[in-house]
């Protein structure tokens, strides 16, 4: 590989910022997928021209291809994802308006990771199976991993660094998660939390079955599901 | 009376777990931060014919490229940092670091790798057919002092196995005790069949992603390990650093399950390209690429020839075991699991063979029970279709062949320290209510019919010459330090509460040190194994006694008589016929600094390890010292013993089952901490059901490519796969060589529910045994339709 060294690839992004560069200061207007400019997006706009196959680029998650004949087709024949541009959006995150510069094919798990610092929020696949990265948008349960950013624009966003009271106190969900033991190696824990959570703002009352099945989409790899679903039920009796 | 052993108690890091303040690997950041992204091999078995960069030339952002030219040479079979000849699917072969994940993904892509293919192999029974391809270019066996070897069997070999039946030529261990053919001869039945076990992903929820960088000369790692002292050797080695030159922070982590015990190869990419780019590199690792380097358990083919009396006790048993190794140096399964049958089943006379070969699938480590739960799968169902041809109960043929404290383990027949099994059994069977659920075993509810089973494992649950290392300040707070990992049973601070218990601290005063080696961490023992609650305890309960020596000591100074007038008691050292002439716990912490030496840790014991050394050095004229190794006496391997009582309905329409209820019972000598105990007895089980009839790998013979990827395919169980409620039990007899009395349990717990469940689907189908997990859908319907199934007896990468 002796290749490897004879390129001079030195300090290229040498006193770069982490992230692309501010929108106040540049928009890529080349992009082909950057969306149209304008102050007023809807829902959509903003994300309408990428693709699915974009969109799940965007999530770098890829690692290796493995399917059809994938070794026939080098790493370099994948097509290089375009960055587009960043925009300067307002998102309501746990009550508060935070200004932040978002790519057009972020998700929201990035945003709040890498953005808005918000790190309890965790990524355990990046493509909707564990949901590990369980936010509530709107009160409802949602995947951040699978949600664009800028989909959410007008909408309140609560983590789970956004349920503890100002004063301290714990949301009785985690409360009652730490009196039955329901987090074991905690990872999964927080979108336990927030799935938790928007169950009991839907039904306060859900039998054990209920609980369960509302909290199907979240994998604990540890299986601590009779605590966490404990903890569920003691939360119903003091919400 | 204890205070705080066998009682529930907060533990200290789980307010940050539900908050989301708890800080995993990739939680960190550092100013100028670069991201990380790995190219892995898409192909079983390549050579790196060439690395094309030319693309990166115009792209913005790419800071740095490592390759495995610029790390140090593994000697084979050792797992690669990075590699040229990558060995399976999905092996890192050189990683780029750029101003962010977006742009290093992208010169990723921009890369153009040209790889030769080579041959390769992903069933290890292929491979040793005479003319069978082999995993490496040097062979497919590593012989010990050799290294990687070429072994084939002969014709002869698989001619003489018999239809469908394990062939079993020259094995590569082999070891055995007892007259085996006298027992065979002596049977009343003789049962020989042939088995396989897949091999299952472990799938941590936190994928192996680490941030590193370099200050003053000293390397900063932020990991995810379910180890924290242990680790620090591992890693500083594969960094070619010192130990003292690396500071090590795991204080979370996401789930290991033994993938995750020690340093890893690819821990250290962050902190290589930390230091040819002299800026801090955080590298998330994505669930695809988790699902290749976050290793795998072991896949068995194997065959056990079992005897006996027409009572149920076993007369002899002969195993058998090849182990899919994967490409590298792997693990000791298949040995472990001989070793487990010899105390499980007690057989009077036992022969073990097997050999482990090299395969072009994800590297193999320890998995939960690493042989012992493979071990479980194969052999409980075998037992119970020996109890339906001998007519016996299934609980009472377990009964008969119970380890207890006078069996012997493995090859030598050592002994135990403790075994209860019979007593955890007649526990289990009354709070089951197992002969009222036995006369359900087959009833019918139109496509549903009821199956009731036990299922048990073991695993070695203890080591011991540890080190325990505390301060008691002059605040009067007790300071226990660890080097323990934090993967989520909590033992960190179970067995930390042991120092507490010999000092009759209350636990508010403690505060537990860990987590991060510049903190001053004791030598400790990795967290896996179930070893923690009986080897930290024993480190713990030196330090603790170490500690109420010194306090002796100083109060025999200060206020007369000899040390051993005195006893501790609310914080305090007092003297046993006088007990106002006291010192607070507050008060003798400062007299041990002004009177120094080992009192307050200016002087060690010559015994304790370097690490330990170091970390009291830190730590010194600060208050009281407690450091001791632990030198407890220890004799005989310590049984984790666990068994699970389960009723379940299988649609036999569907295939699909559900879990009515299942009961856990534990041996794990006293217990500790009652609902930490609870929470790894059943999601242990969680994971055994897994493991039984839903997780395992797929490798497509043609090309070698994974069927099964991520988390959707290799199915860990959700809620839904569980019961509504489980229940757990203990033994609580304790161990006579522990102090408190505590052996571990985190691993059996998992194999005996696999077990029962497998046990389960079998008795409700009438006694039908596949010799096989895990049993999936289309082969319970094929058995309940007497269709044939799609895969002959010993074929793997099945369905």
């Amino acid at each position: 590989m002796s290749e490897t060294n004879s390129v001079d690839i030195g300090l290229a992004g040498t006193g770069a910022s982490p992230f692309p560069p501010h929108p106040s200061e540049s928009e890529n207007p080349t992009s082909p997928n950057t969306s149209p400019g304008g102050t007023s997006f809807g829902w959509l706009e903003g994300c309408g021209s990428w693709s699915r196959r974009d969109f799940i680029k965007g999530i770098i998650a890829s690692g290796v291809a493995v399917s059809g004949v994938p070794y026939l087709a080098s790493a370099a024949s994948r097509p290089a994802l375009q960055a587009g541009g960043e925009r300067l959006i307002s998102l309501n995150v746990n009550g508060e308006t935070r200004r932040v510069s978002v790519l057009p094919n972020e998700t929201l798990a990035m945003t709040i990771r890498y953005k808005l610092g918000l790190t309890g929020t965790k990524l355990g696949c990046d493509r909707a199976e564990c949901g590990a990265c369980t936010v509530l948008i709107n009160e409802v349960t949602h995947y951040s991993c699978s949600t664009l950013t800028m989909r959410v624009r007008e909408m309140e966003i609560t983590t789970v660094e956004g349920l503890e009271s100002e004063t301290g106190e714990l949301h009785p969900v985690q409360q009652a998660f730490m009196d039955e033991l329901g987090p074991q190696c905690g990872f999964c824990t927080p979108g336990q939390v927030m799935a938790a959570v928007g169950l009991l703002t839907e039904n306060p009352d859900p039998t054990r079955e209920e609980a369960r099945q509302a909290m199907s989409g979240n994998v604990c790899r540890c299986g601590a599901y009779d605590h966490y679903l404990n903890g569920i039920m003691r939360a119903a009796r003091e919400v | 009376m204890a205070h705080l052993i066998g009682r529930d108690f907060t533990p200290p890091d789980l307010r940050a777990k539900v908050t989301g303040r708890a800080k995993y690997a990739e939680d960190f950041r550092a100013d100028s931060m670069l991201f990380c992204r790995l190219l892995t091999s898409p192909m079983p078995h390549a050579r790196v014919r060439s690395v094309d960069l030319s693309e990166l030339r115009n792209m913005d952002g790419v800071v740095g490229i490592l390759t495995a030219d610029e790390l140090p040479e593994v000697r084979a079979p050792g797992n690669t940092i990075l590699t040229n000849e990558p060995l399976y699917v999905g092996a890192p072969i050189l990683a780029v670091a750029a101003v962010n994940e977006t742009v290093a993904q992208n010169a990723i892509a921009a890369i153009n790798v040209n790889l030769e293919p080579l041959p390769f192999c992903v069933d290890p029974l292929e491979s040793l057919r005479p003319d069978g391809p082999n995993a490496r270019t040097d062979g497919n066996i590593v012989r010990r002092g050799e290294g990687v070897v070429e072994m084939k069997w002969t014709a002869e070999d698989f001619d003489a196995a018999g239809e469908g039946q394990m062939p079993m030529g020259e094995p590569l261990a082999e070891w055995s005790y007892g007259d085996v053919e006298a027992g065979f001869a002596n049977a009343a039945l003789v049962l020989d069949e042939s088995f396989v076990t897949a091999g299952t992903s472990h799938h941590s929820m936190e994928p192996r992603s680490a941030m590193a960088y370099w200050e003053n000369g000293k390397c900063y790692v932020y990991g995810s390990t379910q180890s924290q002292a242990y680790v620090v050797p591992g890693l500083a080695g594969l960094l070619g650093i010192e130990q003292e030159d690396l500071v090590y922070i795991s204080e979370f982590c996401g789930g290991g399950f033994g993938s995750k015990g020690g340093a890893y190869p690819v821990m250290a990419i962050p902190a290589y390209m930390a230091r040819k780019t002299g800026r801090p590199v955080l590298m998330r690792i994505s669930r695809a690429e988790e699902n290749f380097i976050g290793v795998c358990r072991p896949a068995f083919q194997g065959r056990l020839k079992i005897g006996f009396q027409s009572d149920g006790r076993v007369t002899a048993a002969d195993l058998y075991i090849v182990q899919n190794n994967g490409p590298n140096s792997g693990g000791g399964d298949y040995n472990s699991a001989g070793s487990a049958m010899s105390l499980v089943y007690t057989p009077p006379a036992m022969r073990f063979r097997g050999l482990p070969i090299l395969t072009n699938t994800p590297p193999t480590g320890a998995q939960r029970g690493p042989g012992q739960n493979q071990l479980a799968t194969a052999v409980e169902p075998i037992i119970d279709k020996a109890a339906r041809e001998l007519d016996l109960d299934l609980v009472a043929i377990r009964r008969i062949n119970a380890p207890d404290n006078s069996s012997g383990y493995g090859a030598s027949q050592g002994p135990v320290t403790s075994a209860y099994q019979r007593e955890a059994l007649d526990i289990g069977a009354e709070q089951f209510g197992w002969e009222d659920r036995r006369a359900r075993s087959g009833q019918r509810r139109g496509s549903k019919v009821t199956g009731v089973a036990v299922g048990q494992a073991f695993h070695s649950a203890g080591s011991g010459g540890f080190d325990g290392l505390l301060r008691i300040a002059p605040d009067g707070k007790l300071y226990i330090h660890t080097g323990a990992g934090n993967l989520g049973t909590y033992s960190y601070a179970s067995t930390s509460r042991v120092a507490a218990e010999v000092l009759g601290y209350d636990w508010d005063n403690v505060e537990i040190i860990r987590g991060d080696s510049s903190r001053g961490l004791p030598w400790t023992l990795g967290q896996f194994g179930s070893n923690t609650s009986f080897t930290e305890a024993r480190a713990n309960y030196a330090s603790g006694m170490d500690a109420v020596q010194k306090l002796k000591e100083i109060a025999a100074r200060d206020l007369g008589g000899s040390p051993s007038d005195y006893d501790v008691g609310n914080e305090a050292i007092f003297a046993r016929a006088y007990p106002s002439r006291r010192l607070s716990y507050a008060v003798a912490a400062q007299r041990a600094i002004e009177l120094g030496g080992r009192f307050s840790g200016e002087q060690v014991p010559d015994d304790i390890n370097q690490m330990t050394a170091r970390a009291v050095e830190g730590i010194a004229g600060t208050g009281l010292i407690g450091v001791a190794r632990d030198n407890h006496p220890r004799n005989g391997t310590v049984p984790a013993l666990a068994t699970g009582f389960i009723e379940i309905e299988l649609d036999i329409e569907t295939g699909q089952f559900e879990i009515i209820d299942y009961l856990g019972v534990a041996d794990c000598g006293t217990v500790l901490h009652p609902m930490g105990l609870a929470a790894q007895i059943k999601s242990g089980a969680v994971m055994g059901f897994g493991m039984a009839a839903l997780e395992r790998h797929i490798y497509d013979t043609h090309y070698g490519l994974p069927g099964t990827v991520g988390l959707h395919q290799t199915k860990p169980p959700t809620y839904l796969d569980v019961p509504l409620e489980m229940e757990w039990n203990a033994v609580d007899i304790a161990d006579p060589q522990n102090p408190v009395g505590s052996k571990g349990i985190g691993e059996p717990v998992m194999g005996c529910a696999a077990a029962a469940l497998l046990c389960a689907i079998s008795d409700a189908l009438d006694g039908h045994y596949f010799n096989r997990s895990p049993i999936v859908p289309d082969m319970i319907v094929n058995a309940a339709s007497g269709q044939p199934q799609s895969h002959s007896p010993l074929q793997v990468n099945t369905q």
